[in-house]
């Protein structure tokens, strides 16, 4: 049944297969974001306490959304990669490491500017600010571990558990909202009953969350095909990219030096 | 749209410094993936064939040497 997916833990499969869904990836998060960020800024109504502050909406949820869902795919990347011992699995976390942080780090720094407007200071440490500052450093800490190993195996083993015992922060950010008291508004859009926002404010953010989510896709297949070949780089068919590169940008030069 | 004119757009209602800027940092830094990803695979490919012409050079000096060493006896 699941036999169609075993081609796909091969190294050269799956650096191809980044290549092919890169466009798809590419074309639908630079139309969603275009869209819904100028429907946002300039088309959705303002708010009626906030004003036109509210609009870094646009932007702080949905990388604040991601930054999340980075990580749980991180995490069960580095599962896979632990328990099946799947090569590629354990590439992806490091792939997927940098894109998750600067994820993070927008949702602060979009959060912090949003903040000083209305509530009056650019940080206050209450649950959801801290838990996610401390998402950020545990993606810093995954990246700096894979860095710190010469062997990559070991190195992918260790970034893997971290990002496994990590991912325990992830409901404690979803969760700290109603758990304690805090500045931080509750959830509008992932309510069971109807949503407590405005349609002509909920479309567009949709569309950027989809945005944001297409742009990770595409980043993270561009890196992951990177990763790749950096783990494959003694096999043939690297070497056979290599020397194809080669020919391509050196032609003429190495003409010139070659001659016998 | 929800603004008259273009400079209505700059002002935000009075938070145009705090939007703006936030997008500002947004598109940055996404930019600044985008370019250091996109990168990435020249980055890999010339710092493989660096290291696989010196591979080659040095097996070639392996080889000449063994031959100087041959035509010596």
């Amino acid at each position: 049944m699941w036999k169609w997916l075993h081609p796909y833990a091969k190294a050269e499969t799956a650096y191809n297969l980044c290549y092919r869904l890169l466009p798809y990836f590419s074309w639908l998060a630079a139309i969603t974001l275009i869209a819904g960020s100028i429907w946002g800024l300039l088309y959705a109504p303002s708010d009626y306490q906030q004003g036109d502050s509210f609009r870094i909406i646009y932007f702080h949820v949905p990388t604040a959304i991601w930054s999340m869902g980075a990580y749980t795919s991180m995490a069960i990347c580095g599962l896979i990669g632990i328990v099946w011992q799947i090569k590629n699995a354990e590439l992806a976390v490091y792939a997927m490491a940098p894109v998750g942080a600067a994820f993070t780090f927008l949702a602060l720094v979009t959060g912090a500017v949003w903040g000083k407007p209305m509530w009056g200071a650019w940080w206050v440490w209450d649950a959801r600010l801290t838990s996610e500052l401390i998402l950020l450093f545990l993606y810093l800490g995954v990246i700096a571990l894979y860095n710190s190993f010469e062997d990559k195996r070991t190195a992918a083993r260790a970034a893997s558990i971290l990002a496994i015992v990590g991912v325990v922060n992830v409901p404690i950010i979803h969760y700290s909202v109603e758990w304690w008291n805090t500045l931080h508004q509750g959830a509008s859009i992932t309510k069971f009953d109807k949503p407590s926002i405005s349609p002509d404010m909920l479309w567009p953010l949709l569309l950027n969350i989809a945005g944001f989510l297409f742009i990770f896709a595409a980043i993270v297949c561009l890196r992951l095909a990177n990763q790749i070949l950096i783990n494959d780089a003694r096999r043939p068919w690297v070497k056979a990219l290599v020397e194809q590169s080669s020919t391509e940008s050196t032609s003429s030069v190495k003409g010139k030096h070659n001659a016998v | 749209m929800q603004f008259n004119s273009f400079s209505e757009v700059l002002a935000m209602g009075g938070y145009g410094a705090y939007v703006w800027s936030s997008v500002a940092i947004v598109f940055a830094v996404l930019l600044m993936l985008i370019v250091h990803s996109c990168t990435a695979k020249n980055r890999t490919l010339r710092l493989l064939r660096i290291e696989q012409e010196r591979a080659e050079k040095i097996s070639q000096a392996k080889v000449a040497n063994a031959q100087a060493l041959f035509d010596k006896r």
